[in-house]
């Protein structure tokens, strides 16, 4: 008997009374994204939620655009925009409580903004005059985060105490279809399962990983789909249709405020731009696919639907686009002027007290700023 | 007056003493890590910590170095203080990268509005006959990590007091627990536990005037040793045991080697690009109108840890340590 036939041979006895730990057919997502705009249900969405996402989503394109705008102006060191993705990035930020906390990647700014951070203090990383601009514990956000995936983790770790402090907090955590790769997504859903963390893990799907499309990413029927195996629902949305993302991230926020545990929700967008002004995106991928994605547009989506029902009249387009015109102009400004940096602030935050070797390395600093003062007064 | 027993305790306990009275002390306290809970830690450590403290507060984790790692910066986020084990030296590698790109630096990145109080306990080095993966001492990629505390505890009521000072600290701490003083005792009160020194304080362990030996860890006690038997050349050896590799303590160590005027650096992590190097040329920079000799090292072997049959081919002895204290040009120096 050959050593193939051998374990064709062998039959193990399966344990008397074995039974799946979860039943995973309620955690399975749609077969297609979940839609409301362009669908019957979307003649029950309220008027002023509408012209509520149309006024965000108007405002956030242009902060996409001004923001890209500023690294060909050399103001910014680079920006990833979000441009194509508005939907997602505003409907993270309104599916939030104040007390509760956002997670965000590098490339969300805009939800950053639409939390109501200020947008110059948004792109102090992109600029690169700190690393974050603002105090996480005064937004309740976390700093943009870079390493994909890993701020994961922290979102599980931030809910986990939340509920064992009996504090009614939920975190949403924001990541792409690539950092969906990544060992710390994998761990950070098991450990939200696992201790059933008040968590939410928004994946924006926006196709590409940089230049890396999904079918090379990943041979998960979806992304949603990798839920299942955690033990925790998928959920698939149209990433495009604010209403929709706005009511399935509400419907895992509350899910997980009521003590249910995480979701993990795949908004399926696309990225308009290259994945920074840095990069060219023409490489890897027809223009045609980009102008099909045009007419699915989430600013279209929410006019076209707004137009259907007479909501969209002039005085509304008026106040939209110029409160998007004044923002943009603001910006704009501020970010024309050089920001005012103290070089010996490298020092400041390194420990809660400094070593004595940063001491002594503070004070070369001070002494190579101070000849160099010098230098440049005896220039002048 | 009540007198306390002061009975022989191990490194172990005292250790776990250390984690019991601040879960104790201060309910932002958390434990957590594989195994912790229902089976005390592979070490024992945390024994008994989830029976008093439930497991809420010293929690057995999924198995997965940067998830545990990367929740407890979300805890710390949150105003908790995590206490961390990772299970073995070489398996903390997995929590690499939140260790570098998070932890270290959260601080930094928030201008200090986001501390980092966690503290990292890993078992480190060899000596104890492990298998592969089992004896590392990685202490230099910790070092090489600005905003990272780097301390290990070499007596048993250093253990105490160091794992309640870095629990204590509001900076991360990498707590490396040298596995193999883990069953080491001495005399030691539990009742009446050391006061907490402030972390970045090196120590005298013992006197000498004739060459210092600069160490931590798991070598102190085999430079004490050396030390004993360098009487018989002739040779008084200081030895100072550094217990914070960082903040490193410049002062001790240079008012030692301007005593003696020769200095071996002495520990098992691998020489070339280890801690050795870098003490030996802060040594260099501060006191070299005081050296007889120039500064050694006595290392790990530039080798992948070996082993555990070979171990002892790699690991810095007496006889080494020796060797070494021999070839600091006496005849030259005196």
């Amino acid at each position: 008997m050959t050593v193939m036939e051998q374990r064709g041979a062998y039959r193990p006895a399966p344990p008397p009374a074995w039974q799946a730990r979860t039943d995973p057919a309620p955690l399975l997502p749609d077969a297609a994204p979940y839609r409301v705009l362009g669908t019957d249900a979307a003649s029950e969405v309220a008027p002023e939620l509408l012209l509520r996402l149309h006024a965000e989503l108007v405002r956030g394109r242009r902060y996409n655009t001004q923001a890209t705008a500023l690294t060909k102006q050399g103001r910014l060191a680079v920006y990833p925009s979000s441009t194509g993705q508005e939907a997602c990035e505003i409907a993270a930020a309104l599916a939030l409580q104040e007390r509760d906390w956002l997670f965000p990647s590098y490339r969300d700014t805009l939800a950053a903004v639409a939390r109501g951070l200020d947008p110059v203090r948004a792109l102090t990383l992109l600029r690169g005059d700190w690393h974050t601009g603002y105090d996480p514990r005064e937004y309740r956000m976390a700093p943009l985060c870079t390493p994909l995936a890993t701020q994961l983790p922290h979102a599980v770790g931030l809910a986990h105490a939340a509920r064992l402090k009996g504090d009614d907090v939920v975190a949403l955590a924001m990541i792409g279809d690539g950092g969906t790769s990544e060992g710390d997504f994998h761990e950070a859903l098991n450990f939200a399962a696992v201790w059933q963390a008040p968590a939410v893990f928004l994946v924006q799907n926006n196709g590409f990983a940089i230049s890396v499309p999904l079918a090379k990413q990943t041979a998960a029927p979806s992304l949603a789909h990798k839920a299942v195996g955690y033990g925790m629902p998928g959920r698939l949305v149209d990433g495009n249709d604010a209403v929709a993302v706005l009511e399935v991230l509400g419907e895992a926020v509350r899910r997980a405020r009521e003590g249910g545990g995480p979701t993990l929700v795949e908004a399926v967008t696309y990225r308009m731009d290259a994945h920074t002004n840095a990069d060219d995106a023409t490489r890897y991928r027809p223009d045609e696919e980009v102008e099909a994605w045009r007419d699915h547009d989430p600013v279209l989506l929410v006019e076209r639907e707004l137009t259907a029902r007479g909501l969209l009249d002039e005085e509304h387009s008026r106040a939209v686009r110029e409160d998007a015109e004044a923002m943009a102009a603001d910006l704009r400004e501020r970010m024309n002027q050089d920001p005012v940096l103290d070089p010996m602030d490298l020092f400041t935050h390194v420990y809660a007290e400094q070593t004595t070797q940063l001491r002594e390395q503070a004070a070369q600093l001070r002494a190579e700023l101070e000849a160099e003062a010098e230098t440049d007064g005896a220039d002048r | 007056m009540t007198t306390v027993a002061v009975k022989p305790a191990t490194m172990g306990q005292a250790l776990g003493r250390a984690l019991r009275d601040a879960l104790a002390e201060d309910p932002t306290v958390h434990v957590m890590g594989e195994d912790v809970g229902t089976l005390g830690g592979v070490f024992r450590v945390t024994d008994g910590l989830a029976a008093e403290f439930g497991d809420d507060r010293c929690t057995d984790t999924p198995l997965a170095e940067a998830g545990i790692l990367g929740t407890a910066v979300g805890m710390a986020m949150y105003g908790l203080r995590p206490v961390v084990e990772m299970q073995f030296d070489a398996f903390a590698y997995p929590a690499f990268e939140q260790l570098m790109s998070h932890v270290a630096r959260m601080r930094n990145r928030t201008r200090g509005a986001l501390p980092m109080p966690i503290t990292v306990r890993v078992p480190y080095g060899g000596g104890i006959g492990g298998v592969e993966h089992h004896s590392d001492s990685s202490e230099a990629y910790y070092m090489a990590t600005p905003g990272l505390h780097v301390v290990t505890p070499a007596t048993v009521a250093d253990a105490y007091g160091l794992l309640r000072a870095s629990i204590a600290s509001d900076d991360p701490v990498v707590f490396l627990e040298p596995k193999r003083l883990y069953w080491s005792k001495a005399e030691w009160n539990p009742d009446a536990p050391q006061p907490v020194e402030p972390l970045g304080k090196a120590v005298v362990r013992r006197a000498g005037r004739s060459a210092t030996l600069i160490t931590y860890g798991p070598s102190v006690p085999v430079c004490l040793e050396a030390a004993e038997a360098a009487r018989a050349e002739g040779w008084d050896l200081e030895v100072v045991d550094l217990r914070s590799l960082v903040p490193f303590d410049d002062e001790t160590v240079a008012a030692s080697v301007r005593r003696t005027g020769r200095a071996v650096v002495v520990h098992e992590a691998t020489g070339f690009g280890g801690p050795g190097g870098e003490i030996a040329a802060r040594i260099t920079e501060r006191c070299f109108h005081h050296l007889e000799a120039p500064v050694l090292r006595v290392a790990g072997f530039d080798i992948p840890y070996p082993p555990p049959m070979l171990e002892r081919h790699h690991l810095p002895g007496v006889d080494r340590i020796l060797d070494a204290v021999a070839r600091l040009q006496w005849e030259a120096g005196s």
